[in-house]
């Protein structure tokens, strides 16, 4: 059978690149069409009309259409994740000057760097300057709550003491020479190209903020699913082995050859081969640094469609009032991470399936989310 | 009947695609459409022409900019929903499979947005129908290059008449069952290598 399915040109796409390009969906007797999108709007809408059967997808994106909040309502399953990390914080040479100056340091933590970013807000709200503006790639992202997080445990008001904007991917290098934002969060390889363009220095992981934070998902309509059980049933048979490939650092070089392909990421590929490693070169002209775990493709059940994942997405989404708590949004959002998919599809080849649903999810400020609360 | 004051904001960067769409919904009664090609200052431009409908190429990834303004446009007590109807699937798959993409400020009438929204929807059709006969005539052109240096070449190394080259060309590729300007290429490319 025939799979339309969409993707959004990041580092994580591999393992649908890599089901398609290296017969892992051929042994499942899927043939698999990829589709190149340029906005997550357009990812949502198609899958929701059916054109795409399944995509490259963000995990709180699911959530938010299930829920209808920001637009139509139709429920969206997330049956198996696309890896964990892959993103960091990147802030402009200018930004990051008065960083350093305030006690941050290139192997500083989150903690110590977000809180001489405090300093250096609180001294431009004092000199009465325009505000700092930060970029991410879609406002129901891991990223926008990735930062949004790291921002507040240093006390740092998202929405009153920067400014947040959205800007794609391909664009944020551009805007951030232009000196349009001082700094943004999105998925690899935008942050080492804009650490290889000499507009940019990278502050931190995500994995350092939330360690083993997830990120993309396989989304497709709940519908699609149980009309297609067989079919989706494979295609996450066919994932799997293809993160499994990915996972293996003998395979690097050619997935980064792969990906560098126009139709597919189009970015060089060394720097693709870098962000697998996890050595990323953090500002112009440093060595590469060692980052451990910064993206999974599948180590750590990083396929593992965890429902404390879709929760914290959602305690998210009522903590920066993009929606308003109602009693049946919660048995919803439960809903939409699909364990249960994943184990029925997968019990024969992964051994290493997780019992529970949910896992505590634990942050670099100490401060831990545990689903049972909620 | 098209409402002359309805507000219609524009956002395409395709300068032509984006005439083509003003002049349609100007022709159909429309009066008052505002475009914007800058994607600078877009908060700024929709404050100022405060639509009831708004249109965005599908193509520009500038759209999930415009998501994340309505998602705040709370600050600016606009509010926006996309597409009219949260069940219309119908009306969100004809936009989509044109290239368009409609945000329709609440409280605007079903029946109000579906005729310009298939005005637009035509538009963008007969856009890509445009380009794809631009896309034809390159093509062509391009073919009968190719064409034209495969000819050079077989009368230079085989010292035929053009008209005797042309022949074998079109020969070659009936007997192969290829197009003459794949024959033409292979021509082409062997020149090349044999060098």
């Amino acid at each position: 059978m025939k799979l339309i399915l969409g993707f959004i040109p990041l580092l994580d796409c591999a393992s649908l690149v890599v089901a398609a390009e290296r017969g892992f969906a051929a042994e499942e007797d899927l043939e698999l069409a990829l589709v190149r999108e340029t906005s997550w709007a357009n990812i949502r809408d198609r899958v929701v009309i059916g054109h795409f059967d399944a995509a490259h997808m963000l995990g709180p994106m699911a959530v938010a259409s299930t829920l209808g909040i920001g637009h139509v309502k139709v429920p969206v399953i997330a049956p198996f994740a696309l890896g964990l990390g892959g993103n960091a914080i990147t802030v402009s040479l200018r930004l990051w000057e008065q960083m350093t100056s305030e006690g941050a340091a290139a192997e500083s933590d989150p903690g110590t760097h977000a809180a001489a970013l405090k300093r250096v807000v609180a001294t431009r709200e004092k000199a009465r300057r325009e505000p700092l503006t930060f970029a991410m790639v879609y406002p129901f992202s891991c990223h926008n709550y990735e930062l949004r997080y790291w921002l507040a445990a240093a006390g740092i008001d998202p929405d009153r003491e920067v400014r947040l904007i959205v800007i794609p991917p391909p664009f944020l290098v551009d805007a951030l020479r232009a000196g349009q934002i001082d700094g943004f969060c999105v998925g690899e390889p935008w942050n080492s190209v804009a650490v290889h363009a000499g507009v940019g220095t990278i502050v931190t992981a995500t994995t350092a903020i939330w360690p083993f934070s997830p990120e993309k998902i396989l989304g497709c309509r709940l519908e699609w699913a149980q009309r297609h059980p067989k079919q989706l049933a494979s295609l996450l048979r066919a994932l799997y082995r293809a993160s499994q490939w990915c996972e293996e650092p003998e395979n690097r070089a050619e997935l980064a050859t792969l990906l560098a392909q126009p139709r597919y990421v189009g970015a060089p590929a060394d720097l693709l081969r870098q962000a697998l490693e996890g050595q990323l070169t953090l500002t112009t002209h440093s060595k590469p640094t060692r980052l451990e775990n910064f993206y999974i493709p599948v180590r750590h059940n990083a396929t593992f469609p965890w429902v404390s994942h879709a929760l914290w997405f959602y305690a998210q989404m009522l903590r920066w009032n993009q929606t308003e708590s109602r009693a049946d949004h919660l048995a919803a959002v439960r809903t939409t991470y699909r364990p249960d998919l994943y184990r029925a599809a997968l019990a024969a080849i992964n051994p290493d399936i997780p019992v529970g649903d949910s896992k505590t999810e634990r942050f670099f400020d100490g401060q831990t989310f545990d689903p049972t609360q909620h | 009947m098209a409402d002359p004051a309805l507000r219609i904001l524009l956002v395409d960067q395709n300068v032509t695609r984006a005439s083509i769409l003003e002049e349609g919904l100007r022709e159909a009664g429309y009066t008052n459409v505002a475009v914007v090609r800058d994607m600078q200052n877009l908060l700024r431009r929709i404050v100022d022409a405060d639509p009831d409908v708004i249109f965005i190429d599908l193509e520009n990834p500038n759209r999930d900019v415009l998501e994340q303004m309505f998602q705040v446009s709370r600050c600016v007590r606009r509010p926006v929903a996309m597409f009219v109807d949260h069940s219309d699937t119908d009306m969100i798959r004809a936009a989509v499979e044109s290239g368009v993409g409609a945000y329709v400020v609440d409280g605007l009438r079903k029946e109000r947005v579906k005729s310009i929204l298939d005005m637009a929807v035509s538009r963008f059709n007969a856009f890509s129908q445009l380009r794809d006969e631009l896309d034809r005539a390159k093509q062509e052109l391009e073919e009968r290059k190719i064409v034209e240096r495969a000819k050079g070449i077989l009368m230079k190394e085989r010292g035929l008449s053009e008209d005797a080259a042309y022949s074998l060309l079109r020969k070659a590729a009936m007997n192969e069952n290829r197009r003459l300007a794949e024959v033409a290429q292979s021509v082409v490319t062997a020149a090349r290598l044999l060098k």
